[in-house]
């Protein structure tokens, strides 16, 4: 069952419809409800190896929808720690808790100053207004 | 509707074969023979043509009704075409005839050639590549044997691509080994040539535009991205997936393109959309004639063509033979029946275009508010955000008015987007039935939302689950899961099965 619309206030924002929760020098990451809701139920979450180096701004996976084949845009730059498997799985967890069992990549930071450029509620709901 | 093998019956035949009689065993090993009879089915004549025919009404095309597939150009496809492509010297050439006796279709390829070139403002043409897509692969073929050949050819790497393009243009990319290179559209539906602009230099290899853009928009400032790109020593390709907007109006050569692909199935009226044969034949620049595929198409004498492979520097061949011929029949003969009035039907698929987008632009949105070409993208956003309908409700819904849903959900950069390319076949009577489907499913979105998520209502197959469709895609019939459908050859079902 599809979440309703939601955006927590804890989270960093980038304008490609991402967020990231920070926690110390790692960072949980996923795409906002906004993403998951344009998309439609999610048929397919490719996702980068674990080792591997993902960069701020840059497409780090992709998520497939039966719409349309998107990528996945990383807020943040840093090693990819761990891969949500549940959503390899099964990847409408994606349309069902975008921001609870439907993360995407857990990673180490590289560069936490980035954390600055990233959007807060506020500024992402600017975003979302102007779309 | 039942399977065929759902009708079989053992033992019933369409038709009565002697067994042939003091005939030698064929010589087939052991080990190639089946252990059974292939698994047909079993029916009278009667049922196999009744079967086929039923079938046949659960198809929808150009020949049962209005087709506003955006960005297909799903045109009428006249009848005259196919009368001609099966006259004998067409229908009956063996590809490996030689030349003396294939002069009248090495001519109408020439012919084709001559007039592929006009149309699109360039000198020289090639017919093989199959489809638009092998067109573009094969134009960028051309793009690196040309570099090559300058000796830029490890220095020019990229290939900038807008983002409204048709999702071959980066798959084209990736495939002949260009790294892409994305650039945004601006707020009028152009290329961002300020973002354009930082993006190409002396490692740029090319552009590959679509113009009118997959928006139906003509880019207002396409003299200036010439600039840019020649004055950077990369060259230019044209999509010509949009052409039926500008035939006979304006040319892609005089744009600045080098190079263009053009979707013969689409503009020049060979039929569609049922899985080919297409025809994406290729014009070039004079610089980059060289490398074309082999064979060309040549004019040898007053009288006589042929076909030379004396080409040093050619990329080879893209595809067997000289290409998909009868396509080529079907597109002359369409060319040849507007003649110089060609210009006539890219103004009338043109005000068609912008005929409908007049009537509907205020039930739905507009992004883009401009006259636009051959074609206009809506977007159903609003009846999303108020009635929770999107444009796969919309869609679908259409097709229980007896219409074929518009292209959705692309491009990319209009969110709930409805592709609308009418063509210039239809009638105003037509257009307008159209209109008032469109207008009366806006009205249904407000009054009754679930009529709409619901549809189709009308058609032999309901709303389809795409997502299980596409999660675990059933793609070929297997007896073991439809026991009940004919079951072995021999065995002998007592009563008719009931539909599945």
């Amino acid at each position: 069952m599809a979440a309703a619309e939601s955006y927590p206030e804890d989270l960093r924002y980038h304008p490609e419809h991402d967020w990231a929760r920070v926690d110390g020098d790692e960072a949980v990451l996923g795409i906002t409800w906004f993403a998951a809701d344009a998309l439609g139920e999610l048929v397919h979450f490719e996702p980068p190896t674990v080792g591997a180096t993902i960069a701020k701004d840059q497409p780090y996976g992709e998520v497939e929808s039966v719409k349309a084949v998107s990528d996945v845009i990383a807020p943040l730059s840093g090693e990819v720690l761990e891969v949500n498997a549940t959503v390899v799985d099964a990847p409408e967890t994606v349309n069902d808790d975008p921001y609870g069992n439907g993360w995407l990549v857990r990673i180490r930071l590289s560069d936490p100053s980035e954390l600055e450029a990233l959007l807060d509620l506020a500024a992402y709901q600017q975003v979302l207004a102007d779309q | 509707m039942k399977l065929i093998y759902e009708k079989s019956r053992p033992g019933r035949r369409a038709s009565a074969i002697p067994r042939p009689e003091g005939l030698p065993e064929p010589e087939i090993p052991e080990s190639l023979r089946r252990a059974e009879p292939p698994r047909l089915p079993e029916v009278p004549e009667f049922e196999l043509i009744r079967h086929f025919t039923e079938l046949s009404t659960r198809n929808f095309g150009v020949d049962t009704g209005f087709y506003p597939l955006g960005s297909c150009t799903m045109k009428y496809n006249p009848r005259i075409n196919e009368r001609l492509v099966t006259l004998p010297g067409f229908a009956s050439l063996h590809p490996l005839q030689e030349e003396d006796g294939a002069q009248g279709a090495l001519e109408l390829m020439w012919r084709l050639q001559e007039i592929l070139a006009e149309v699109t403002g360039l000198d020289a043409v090639s017919l093989q590549p199959a489809a638009g897509s092998q067109g573009e692969l094969t134009g960028l073929m051309l793009v690196r044997a040309y570099f090559d050949d300058r000796g830029e050819g490890a220095q020019r790497r990229k290939v900038v691509i807008p983002d409204t393009a048709h999702g071959t243009n980066p798959a084209s990319v990736t495939m002949a080994g260009y790294e892409l290179t994305p650039v945004k559209t601006d707020p009028r539906g152009n290329i961002d040539v300020e973002d354009l602009r930082g993006k190409v230099d002396e490692h740029t290899a090319a552009l590959m535009l679509t113009n009118p853009s997959t928006l139906g928009l003509f880019d207002e400032n396409i003299e200036e991205i010439e600039r840019i790109f020649h004055g950077a020593g990369a060259l230019m390709y044209y999509d010509g997936a949009n052409l039926n907007a500008v035939c006979g109006i304006s040319r892609p050569g005089d744009m600045g393109f080098d190079i263009v692909h053009i979707n013969l199935h689409k503009t020049f009226s060979q039929p569609h959309g049922g899985g080919g044969p297409g025809g994406g034949p290729i014009a070039v620049r004079k610089m980059l004639e060289p490398f074309l595929p082999v064979p060309a198409v040549v004019r040898r004498g007053e009288d006589e063509f042929g076909l030379d492979y004396d080409r040093p520097q050619t990329i080879g061949k893209v595809r067997g033979f000289t290409g998909p011929f009868g396509v080529f029949v079907r597109s002359y003969a369409y060319m040849r029946m507007y003649g110089p009035r060609l210009r006539e039907m890219s103004e009338t698929a043109v005000l068609n275009a912008n005929y409908l987008r007049a009537r509907l632009q205020d039930a739905y949105e507009l992004p883009y508010d401009r006259l636009c070409m051959h074609e206009f993208v809506l977007s159903a956003r609003g009846l999303k955000r108020e009635h929770g309908v999107t444009a796969l409700d919309v869609a679908k819904r259409l097709m229980d008015f007896g219409y074929h849903p518009p292209t959705i959900y692309f491009p990319l950069v209009v969110p709930e987007a409805l592709m609308i390319e009418p063509t210039e076949t239809e009638t105003k009577e037509t257009l307008d039935a159209f209109c008032e489907a469109m207008l009366a499913i806006a009205r249904e979105a407000a009054g009754s939302p679930e009529t709409l998520k619901e549809a189709p209502h009308h058609r032999p197959v309901k709303r389809l689950d795409e997502v299980r469709a596409a999660k675990t895609p059933v793609v070929k019939y297997e007896f073991e899961r439809h026991p009940e459908a004919g079951g072995e050859p021999s065995a002998v079902a007592a009563e008719a099965p009931k539909g599945v």
